[in-house]
């Protein structure tokens, strides 16, 4: 398997090239991502390639998009439906929980929805409070959807495969702030990374520095700081919120016997709260220190950078959080 | 003798039989399913389609069974019954029986016949119309002549959702009928006090949409009509819309139990002088296609399949406690416990 180094952005768009390739049945749907090649240009160019029946621009209605998505996938299509940003998922979250989470179970097993629903899921740069949300959390919270939130580009190629393939509605987030980030990528066409398995990003045995999705970053920046004053920590990307593979995040802490659970949604009942709550949970015998949590402030999201700034979680963060248990 | 008759008959004396019959055992099926409700054996929400029969039979009648997709809201018994689902897997769905079309996991609102091209069963009001239109796409893209029937009521049909999909539907000319019920109410809300304009049918023209209004108690009408649209849609590839007049003659569910906070008494005696199934009958018997005694018999036969049908059903076991986790996902276990 060789390697090659690539963007986030252009990993997601070559991805998406591969499965439509692979089969007819995988087509795209949503809002400017056609002629307009998408509003973060991650489906550049694929209206030339494979038109309009295949990559669907659709007028600003995401309940509808979301709802012809989940009717074309009972048939047995695959749709991989974008949100412009995945704020406007907000619209869809009846057709999302009401409807596509519940087809599977309410049908006794008779129908699946195998549709992906994928998009910058976060803060990007300045687009205030209404393009901001983090959604991933509100969607893990719903039995029958899986979600995942991919830190690195051979991630999301690998979780992006799996999701298309998967039979199941998958909401697959991408931080905007990670589309330009580039690593190096199995050129493998088969290459997928199954759902619930976590990733250890950093070794280390003082401190588990639990995150997903941009956070890991921000986790192994603040890993970097930290070994300078001789704290050794351990980031766990843990990648797939639901289902969550807490085999590999209770196996670091059980060597560290500290985590720190840090994410970018809100602070307050985010997704953060339930990993650690199930650290505190599980893991009460291994813990030295009390779980702690690094999240967003519970603001909307402000516009002017530098206020916008103060709400994400960044190194400092990290670090003030990691020295108060350690 | 017989043949002369024929040719002034709205359909072969066979095909109407089978009207007459498909109306009376919808019409028994759901008293027996409000029976069960008063007997505790059904819980829950329980609509039935009691005087909006024709809506089942004129419109099943018309298209290709177990090719053509069907998709509703709640009122959904008639729809499966229609479309060949074993009708004691449908009693027993009702009553939350693990020999249920989904093992009790969806109940009177949510039923499924996906074999039978039948996709729900809906609990959402205006909720399922996109899907339907999804179902649509699907047939288009994949270059197949199928045709969707989108049932959708009164209420529903001022839902944001339907607006968008009417819009996707016109824009992209997908082959869906989407069937307005008008009965008249949205739950316990007359259509004069929930739509600006109450002539639902205009709802399509907005969006290029062929539109029409029909009537729903005279169900040959009702079956030369939708054979008609179905043709239209399965030849032209292009969307329709079709507001059928009809009246539901029973409350809005089982536990709609006062109805005259809504209507009158008078209002409902005289909605009922067009029961479809009386109306029926006068035709049958105006055509020399049935007497009396043969109709006592139909109806008897009727009564006691229906009998059998509840008898089965309630001889069903509730599902097993560890089937709670089951079809969550079609791939994955969940995690158990509280």
């Amino acid at each position: 398997m060789a390697f090659a180094v690539a963007s986030y952005r252009d990993t997601v768009r070559q991805t998406l090239i591969e499965e439509m390739d692979r089969d007819q049945d995988v087509f795209l749907i949503g809002e400017d991502i056609g002629r307009y090649q998408g509003t973060f240009k991650v489906t550049a160019g694929l209206f030339d390639k494979y038109g309009a029946k295949r990559v669907v621009d659709t007028p600003i209605t995401e309940p509808g998009i979301v709802g012809i998505a989940t009717g074309a996938a009972m048939t047995g299509l695959r749709p991989v439906v974008e949100m412009m940003t995945m704020s406007f998922s907000i619209l869809a979250l009846d057709q999302i929980i009401n409807h596509a989470a519940k087809v599977h179970y309410m049908t006794g097993g008779q129908s699946t929805v195998p549709m992906v629903i994928r998009g910058p899921s976060g803060a990007a740069n300045q687009l205030s409070a209404q393009h901001s949300h983090s959604m991933e959390g509100w969607f893990a919270h719903c039995p029958g959807l899986k979600v995942v939130a991919p830190s690195t580009p051979a991630c999301a190629k690998g979780l992006l495969k799996t999701a298309i393939r998967d039979n199941n509605p998958v909401i697959f987030t991408e931080n905007p702030g990670l589309y330009g980030v580039k690593g190096e990528v199995p050129d493998d066409l088969d290459f997928t990374i199954p759902f619930g398995k976590a990733r250890i990003a950093r070794e280390g045995k003082d401190l588990s520095l639990v995150a997903y999705s941009r956070m890991v970053h921000v986790c192994l920046a603040a890993a970097e700081e930290l070994a300078k004053d001789g704290i050794d920590v351990e980031v766990v990307d843990v990648r797939s919120l639901l289902p969550m593979d807490t085999e590999t995040i209770y196996g670091s802490v059980a060597k560290t016997h500290r985590a720190v659970v840090v994410y970018e949604d809100w602070k307050s009942g985010g997704f953060g709260a339930e990993i650690a709550a199930r650290i505190g949970e599980d893991c009460f015998d291994d813990l030295d220190a009390p779980v702690g949590r690094v999240g967003g402030l519970n603001v909307p999201m402000p516009y002017t950078r530098i206020l916008e700034l103060e709400c994400i979680p960044n190194e400092k963060d990290v670090i003030a959080a990691v020295r108060k248990i350690s | 003798m017989a043949k002369q008759a024929e040719k002034h008959l709205a359909a072969s004396p066979a095909e109407l039989e089978t009207y007459y019959r498909e109306m009376l055992y919808i019409r028994h099926f759901e008293e027996k399913c409000n029976f069960a409700y008063r007997q505790g054996k059904a819980g829950g929400y329980l609509h039935v389609y009691i005087g909006m029969e024709p809506l089942a039979v004129g419109w099943l009648n018309s298209i290709r069974k177990g090719y053509d997709h069907v998709i509703t809201a709640y009122r959904d018994h008639g729809h499966a019954l229609l479309l060949g689902s074993d009708p004691v897997a449908v009693m027993a769905e009702i009553m939350g029986r693990s020999g249920g079309l989904s093992r009790g996991k969806g109940g009177s609102m949510h039923l499924y016949d996906i074999d039978k091209g039948f996709y729900g069963g809906w609990g959402i009001v205006g909720g399922h119309v996109a899907m339907g239109a999804g179902l649509a796409f699907s047939a288009k893209y994949r270059e197949e002549d199928r045709v969707v029937l989108c049932y959708l009521g009164d209420g529903a049909s001022n839902a944001g959702v339907w607006f968008e999909t009417l819009n996707m539907c016109g824009l992209w000319d997908l082959p869906i009928v989407f069937i307005i019920e008008n009965n008249e109410f949205a739950m316990g809300t007359r259509l004069e006090y929930h739509a600006a304009d109450t002539e639902l049918w205009k709802r399509g023209l907005p969006f290029d949409i062929k539109s029409e209004r029909i009537d729903g108690m005279d169900v040959l009408q009702q079956k030369v009509d939708a054979q008609r649209i179905i043709d239209y849609v399965r030849k032209e590839q292009k969307p329709y819309l079709v507001e059928v007049m009809t009246y539901r003659f029973a409350g809005h569910g089982a536990a709609d139990n006062d109805r005259q906070l809504y209507r009158t008494k008078e209002e409902e005696e005289h909605a009922m002088l067009r029961d479809p199934i009386k109306l029926l009958e006068k035709y049958l018997i105006q055509h020399n296609v049935m007497n009396h005694e043969k109709m006592e018999a139909i109806e008897e036969e009727i009564l006691k399949e229906v009998d059998r049908i509840y008898d089965e059903a309630d001889a069903s076991p509730f599902p097993d406690l560890p089937e709670v986790y089951d079809n969550v996902y079609s791939d994955m276990s969940v995690e158990e416990g509280h």
